[in-house]
């Protein structure tokens, strides 16, 4: 960081283990930042992973060295600003390249108030979170003790309603970019990331509505269909908004995505549990079950839905190939399906794109049965 | 899917000889092919010509056939061994030409061998420009515009439509011959003329320039279930303009978004897909402009490549042991993932780590090169190199390269820079050089602002910035000194990959000191494992690098381990013969319960294969890197002499009692000047007379004590480097004064009061041989071989044939030689290999140097004879004595057949048109061929064809010949008449050839008179199918200049020594008689007697 004077931070773990590093982005309050530690694989795609609501309530660690390269654009956020509580990394970039670039990652983080830590041994820490599991943690300027206290007091996602922080207040209105004849979805914001409203425009207006509207209220708009987004955190922990799914079952096709997975199949009667160490990459390997094919997939989750728990009339349509964890099913019954990853990709890898269209084509059904 | 029962046995084509674009990499894929393949219970039948590489060990196919890669004998191969299928990607070019030639030439078809991991017309689609052009318009990706013409008028045409700069490129020319940029109008005229002129079909592609773009390549791998999977994205620090092997690139890419690196994914789906290539693993290439993104397909590679050989020891993924599974039938996700055992292949590596690829060049070893790079490769080796950043990848990988740097920056060469002036620098980092990287960082050095240094150079500001942290921790550490660092500056320092060499430099302490400080503040570096998952996943691989981290992830284990030296970079001289040695060394060594520890930054390499030794340190052969190693894992023994002259260098630095075998003593006695002739002398082993001087007065005292002809050689030089046969005082003038040059700049080779140069009296036709031998602790001894070599004394070594058995040597000769050896073997106490070469001039043998230690013949003997002389000589040095191995049945006696060996070297002139295509004491050639039979003109021919030259059996055959060389020449000649070649030849040979009633036809003027053909018209009018020119000695060096160049340029095989005319004609003699017979390795090895099949 040229010019710019260094300020050795720690980052402590809540089973005490510490590591040395040196502030950069926002300056943490009291020089203290606290939340639950996870790690991510992606190469590329800082900053939508940053920008990702689904972090709110935890600080991301990067495995890839190098961070920050190719600067912001405004483009890449995925929300109105990031929900992280703070960035772990080896090495920050101290210059930007590529034309696409709009400012520094540091600024970007010091504006949107993310405090980071960079120069720490990132692999040391990743191989210690895989072991240990993911856990709650503290990095920042403040005196080590502090820091201990304050990672120990950090009570971590379990159990926390997260959405709350996250959702919109008002719904709002995505304009439809495609060409066909634009269908009306209406899409529950969990933590709506942008992209996915970007594949949704292409087939539809998108009503996005807050996470605790009422089933009949959607119901009233009558929409073609419901999508259930993605979100952080503990979907057990999201009172509410199952029943709310058990009311639109079966009166409007649903498509969910992540915690919109996790919450469609508790609606379904099956219940989650949570991963030792998560899911966060662009690199996992996905078996889609009617076709044997694998498609690499862009992953945020630290909860899967369990297997044994699904009911007869839900199938697994999709299976991770590295540890089998169910990424997605469907209930042809209720015209309903999910997955547990993210087709939308940003960032990532675009292989699963095509649900968006069988998304589409289940409302085209839908329709046709009504008729 | 599951792999196919329809197929049972599979013939591999291997890549023939090491040639500049086509290196070890091959020898990597193939040997894990092989493996993979047999392990799948199929019959492996292998096809190579190079006798150097581990796949062609009998023990890796079921039959392995050291013969030509040409049609005709692959066909033979086919006819005798009914393969059910040929796997055509893993060989290189040449495997993939061979395939295509095969399947068109409809013999594929005839014998019912199926192509598997790319068909014919994918293959066509990837490697026409054409055709590969109309595919991408057609799934919508854009490739730069571009035409052909076949006249310069319609070149002319083209390019006003285009306009300049465009890429010229010759069609149907082997190696990219011809192609380059043009940036303006006569250079555009004159290219274009030369690549019509060099086509076959008088056809050129011109295509827009995009030079100065962003260059990216991606490795893509596809099953039979259309599964696609990115392996690693690559990106080039050299920007578009500089050949991607000639560019130092970096993994992973480093300035893409995710926006931009997706769209870069899908293209390479849509290209693999769109080509066909059914299975296994491609390369496609990519451009970028900076200033908006646009993205172009430049071109795609439908076979593994050298790019799949670095992804695959960047990220841990094995390409092509994958692609041979793929190939049979496998999908992605029914294949393990090797490091992680319990993930499946079917998923994308992600690192977490930074890896870096610098290429090495031999421009020095050709004069009239012009040294600039450009759209052709031109590079002979290259060093890959592991950090957890990129400043620390970059100078790891900078001091990996063994050319006197210590890393960007603060060594010895640094001085050179300073003296540029800022103009002519900015200049300088224009072009792409071999000294362009260091030229950047002295511009940085000097603060110029990036943004110049980036107009200048097109190297993107993020590298460069990259570079600039290094320059601005150099002048921090010099501010602070040496005294007054403290801890976390040194790790600071280490983080950025400074080497203590640079900081004792930039100190000015001794590299003991630094290294001392830097203990007593207990900064050790950690070793990181590669494990393709970012630890995600635990890992069961032992693949590791050194960095400066908080945790260090190897655990030591407890077992007896031995450390492997390996040989660094290929480069002339040294190259894959030492990869195969420390391989068998590292096998050997397995079997006999050690626990082997493989040391070596070449990524080309089967050594740097995770699965080869039990553990894996990819990292530089340096000083500071070993030892810390050797802290890390205590070994019982180090092997320093399987390595060729990198680890011999290291092992003075080495904890004596560590080395294996041979003691670092008696080594330095062999390559101590004064200590060798001393030894030499005490035997009374008569070695040529000489002296070493450090003035061209001292040069002269000793000319006038031997007499001329004299070699002049410097001392500590490999491969003959600029060594020179002086005729008379002024010749000895003038090498002593280019080498004095040499000196003051503080280049290889240069001449100094503490680095004299050697005289020698120059044998002059005498005959040179190579004699491999290996010495127990018990002072028991055995001959491995005894090599002839064709061409006489004064051609290096390396660039000879030679003949296992020897020819013509006297039975007396060989027991002098065998005693000699023996002798010198036992004086200097070695236990290991010992290599000697010997001058035999008319019945006296004179011993011209030893070598303790795996010489470049090592493979080619353990092919020929059968011994694994690697591996003995491994066993031998931890402490084994012959007899012991004699019972354990590894040491075997050298098989009994009637069967003769050839090594023929292969040599680079076509890829450096500018220079002479002359043999001299010093070594040019980068790979070998082996050529067996049962005489030796069969032997010889086959080894004339797989290193390129179809020997003709009819027309013309040009002789111009040096007096010396002219009896050899006339028996030469009669031969030529006899199998009804017609002779043209110069004035003076043909003169001679007449008085001895030999029918010369034509006889040509001398080059430049007026009147009559001279020897290039002739040669140009296509009517000479053989040139033999032997311009040693004085006579007439300029017209055969032009001589050898018109044949170079026509494609004509050319012969430059009278010797080897005289053996080919024997060989052309004996194939007009025998049809071609080919046998597998193991058949010779059962000992084959004439007559029999
Ligand atoms: N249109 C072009 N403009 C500028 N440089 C080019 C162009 N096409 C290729 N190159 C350069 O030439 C090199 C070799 O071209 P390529 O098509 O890859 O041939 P090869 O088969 O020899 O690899 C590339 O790596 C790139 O740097
Ligand atoms: N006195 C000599 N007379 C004739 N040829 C020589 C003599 N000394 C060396 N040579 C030739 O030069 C080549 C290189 O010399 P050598 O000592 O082997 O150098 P290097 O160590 O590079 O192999 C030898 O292979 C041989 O052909
Ligand atoms: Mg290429
Ligand atoms: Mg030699």
């Amino acid at each position: 960081m040229t010019g710019k004077k260094i300020e050795p931070a720690l980052l402590v773990l809540a089973d005490g283990e510490v590591f040395e590093g040196e502030a950069f982005g926002a300056t943490a309050p009291n020089g203290c930042t606290t939340g639950e530690v996870v790690f991510n694989t992606a190469l590329t795609g800082y900053q939508e992973i940053i920008t990702d609501p689904s972090y709110a309530g935890q600080i991301i660690t990067f495995t890839y060295p190098h961070i920050g390269n190719y600067g912001v654009a405004d483009f890449d956020n995925e929300a109105t600003r990031p929900f992280t509580r703070g960035v772990i990394i080896r090495d920050l970039a101290r210059r930007r390249s590529n034309w696409r670039a709009e400012a520094d990652l540091d600024a970007f983080l010091a504006a949107k108030q993310v405090p980071g830590i960079a120069g720490i041994d990132t692999r040391r820490l990743t191989r210690h979170l895989r072991d240990a599991g993911a856990m709650p943690g503290a990095f920042g300027t403040a005196a080590e003790s502090d820091l201990r206290t304050a990672a120990r007091n950090e009570p971590g996602t379990s159990g926390q309603n997260l959405t709350e922080l996250v959702t919109t207040k008002n719904p709002y209105v995505v304009d439809f970019t495609g060409v066909a004849t634009p269908k009306r979805v209406v899409a529950y914001d969990f933590g709506i990331k942008t992209t996915i409203l970007r594949h949704l425009s292409g087939i539809a207006t998108v009503e996005v509505v807050p996470a605790q509207t009422p089933a009949a209220e959607v119901l009233a708009r009558n929409p073609d269909g419901v999508f259930l987004s993605n979100g952080p955190g503990d979907p057990a922990a999201v009172v509410g908004a199952p029943s709310i799914i058990e009311g639109l079952l079966g009166q409007v096709p649903i498509f969910g995505i992540c915690l919109g997975h996790q919450l469609l199949s508790t609606a379904l009667g099956a219940t989650t549990y949570k991963l030792p160490f998560g899911h966060h990459g662009g690199n996992h390997p996905v078996c889609r079950l009617e076709t044997g094919t694998v498609e690499i997939t862009s992953q945020n989750h630290n909860y899967a839905v369990d297997d044994g728990s699904l009911t007869k009339d839900v199938e697994v349509t999709h299976r991770n190939l590295n540890d089998g964890v169910v990424e997605g099913i469907r209930c042809a019954k209720e015209a309903a399906f999910s997955v547990q990853y993210h087709p939308e990709a940003g960032p990532g890898p675009h292989d699963a794109a095509y649900l968006f269209t069988m998304f589409s084509e289940l409302m085209d059904d839908f329709q046709k049965g009504r008729r | 899917m599951p792999k196919r029962t329809d197929i049972q046995s599979i013939l591999l084509i291997g890549s023939g000889p090491i040639v500049i674009g086509q290196a070890c990499e091959f020898d990597y894929s193939g040997t894990q092919a092989c493996r993979v393949l047999r392990q799948e219970g199929y019959r492996v039948i292998l096809a190579n010509s190079n006798p150097a590489t581990i796949m062609t060990d009998p023990d890796f196919a079921d039959a392995t056939y050291v013969e030509p890669l040409d049609v005709e004998v692959i066909t033979r191969i086919i006819e005798k061994e009914r393969p059910d299928a040929l796997l055509p990607t893993l060989g290189g070019q040449t495997a993939l030409n061979l395939a295509m030639t095969l399947s068109e030439t409809g013999v594929l078809e005839r014998y019912g061998v199926e192509l598997i991991g790319a068909d014919a017309e994918a293959i066509a689609t990837a490697e026409d420009r054409e055709l590969f052009k109309r595919a991408m318009a057609e799934i919508g990706l854009a490739t730069p515009i571009s035409a052909t013409a076949h006249s310069l008028e319609e070149a002319m045409n083209v390019v006003g439509s285009i306009g300049l700069p465009v890429v010229i490129r010759p069609a149907y020319i082997l190696g990219g011959r011809g192609t380059g940029i043009a940036a303006t109008m006569e250079e555009f005229e004159t290219k274009a003329a030369y690549g019509l002129d060099a086509s076959p079909i008088s056809e050129i592609l011109i295509e827009q320039s995009i030079a100065g773009w962003k260059e990216y390549e991606l490795e893509v791998m596809r099953d039979r279930a259309d599964n696609c999977v990115i392996i690693c994205s690559i990106e080039n620090f050299d920007p578009m303009g500089v050949h991607t092997g000639d560019s130092i690139t970096v993994a992973p890419a480093q300035t893409l978004s995710d926006f931009e690196y997706q769209q870069m994914r899908d293209a390479a789906f849509a290209v693999i897909r769109r080509v066909g290539v059914e299975t296994g693993g491609s390369n496609v290439q990519f451009a970028v402009n900076p200033e908006n993104g646009d993205m172009v397909v430049i071109e795609m590679n439908p076979r593994v490549s050298r790019s799949s050989a670095l992804a695959s020891k960047a990220t841990g993924f094995p390409i092509a042991k994958i692609a041979a599974k793929l190939a049979v039938g496998y999908t992605l996700d029914e294949i393990p993932n090797d490091i992680t055992k319990k993930t499946p292949a079917s998923f994308e590596p992600t690192i977490d780590y930074v890896v870096t690829k610098i290429p090495r060049w031999a421009f020095e070893k050709f004069p009239g090169t012009s040294g600039v790079l450009g759209t052709q490769m031109q590079s002979v080796g290259e060093v890959m190199s592991i950090g957890r950043t990129f400043c620390e990848s970059l100078q790891k990988g900078l001091r990996s390269l063994e050319q006197g740097r210590f890393g960007l920056n603060c060594d010895p060469a640094e001085a050179l820079l300073a003296e540029i002036p800022d103009d002519e620098l900015l200049q300088l980092i224009t072009k792409g050089t071999p000294e362009r990287i260091f030229q950047l960082g002295e511009c940085l050095r000097r603060h110029i602002p990036l943004e110049t240094i980036y107009e200048h150079s097109r190297v993107d500001l993020w590298f460069l910035d990259q570079m600039m942290a290094i320059i601005e921790e150099r002048e921090v550490l010099a501010e602070t000194g040496f005294a007054d660092l403290d801890r976390a500056g040194w790790r600071r320092a280490k983080r950025l990959g400074f080497s203590d060499a640079q900081l004792a430099y930039l100190w000015n302490v001794e590299m003991p000191k630094v290294r001392q400080r830097r203990l007593e503040l207990g900064l050790r570096p950690t070793y990181k494992t590669v494990d393709t998952c970012a630890a995600e996943f635990e890992a069961s691989t032992p693949y590791h690098y050194s960095t400066w981290e908080d945790e260090d992830e190897v655990r030591p284990s407890d077992a007896p381990k031995v450390v492997i030296l390996g040989s660094g970079p290929n480069r002339i001289g040294q190259g894959i013969e030492f990869d195969y040695c420390c391989v068998h060394a590292s096998f050997a060594l397995r079997d006999a319960g050690f626990e082997t520890i493989m040391v070596n930054c070449n990524p080309e390499t089967v050594s740097t294969d995770y699965d080869t030794s039990d553990r894996l340190y990819f990292e530089p052969l340096t000083e500071e890197d070993v030892l810390n190693i050797i802290d890390a894992e205590n070994p019982v023994g180090i092997v320093v002499s399987l390595g060729g002259q990198t680890p011999l260098k290291l092992s003075g630095s080495l904890p004596p009692a560590l080395v294996a075998g041979t003691s670092s003593d008696s080594i330095d006695s062999a390559e101590d000047r004064e200590r060798w002739n001393a030894l030499c002398a005490r035997l009374e082993i008569p070695q040529p007379a000489g002296g070493t001087a450090a003035d061209f007065a001292t040069a002269a005292e000793i000319t006038s004590r031997v007499g001329y002809p004299v070699l002049v050689r410097p001392s500590y030089v490999l491969g003959g480097r600029a060594m020179e046969i002086v005729y008379d005082d002024e010749g000895l003038e003038r090498a002593m004064a280019e080498l004095a040059g040499f000196g003051s700049l503080g280049k290889e080779g240069g001449l100094s009061a503490e680095r004299p140069v050697l005289v020698d009296r120059f044998l002059e036709d005498a005959t040179e041989v190579d004699v491999d031998s290996i010495r127990d602790h018990t002072g028991d001894f055995i001959i491995g071989g005894i090599m002839e070599h064709v061409e006489e004394a004064g051609v290096h070594s390396g660039d000879s044939a030679c003949v296992i058995p020897p020819y013509s040597l006297s039975d007396e000769t060989i027991q002098v030689l065998t005693d000699y050896s023996r002798r010198i073997a036992d004086e200097l106490g070695v236990v290991g290999l010992l290599n000697v070469q010997y001058a035999v001039k008319s019945g006296q043998v004179f011993v011209i140097e030893a070598n303790p230690r795996a010489s470049r013949t090592v493979p080619f003997v353990a092919k020929a004879t059968g011994v694994p002389l690697a591996k003995v000589a491994a066993r031998v040095m931890m402490g084994a004595s012959l007899a012991q191995l004699r019972d354990e049945g590894l040491l075997t006696n050298p098989v009994q057949g009637d069967h003769v060996a050839v090594k023929e070297a292969v040599l680079p002139f076509s890829r450096f048109p500018e220079a002479d295509a002359l043999l001299g004491p010093e070594m040019r050639s980068t790979g070998e061929v082996m050529g067996i039979d049962l005489t030796f003109g069969l032997a010889f021919a086959k080894s004339q064809l797989a290193a390129g030259t179809k020997l003709p059996s009819e027309g013309t055959v040009f002789l111009s010949l040096a007096d010396r060389d002219k009896e050899v020449g006339v028996k030469a000649a009669e031969k030529f008449r006899q199998l009804g070649f017609t002779i043209a030849a110069t004035s003076g040979t043909a003169a001679l050839l007449r008085q001895r009633n030999i029918e010369v036809e034509t006889v040509v003027a001398k080059i430049g008179e007026p009147d009559g053909q001279d020897a290039v018209d002739l040669i140009e009018s296509g009517d000479v199918v053989l040139v033999v020119n032997s311009p040693r000695g004085r006579g007439p060096r300029a017209d055969g200049a032009h001589i050898r160049a018109a044949a170079g340029r026509h494609n004509i095989p050319l012969l430059t020594t009278a010797a080897a005319a005289f053996a080919a004609v024997g060989g052309m003699a004996d194939r007009a008689e025998h049809s071609l017979e080919v046998r597998p390795l193991q058949q010779y090895h059962q000992g084959v007697k004439a007559g029999s099949q």
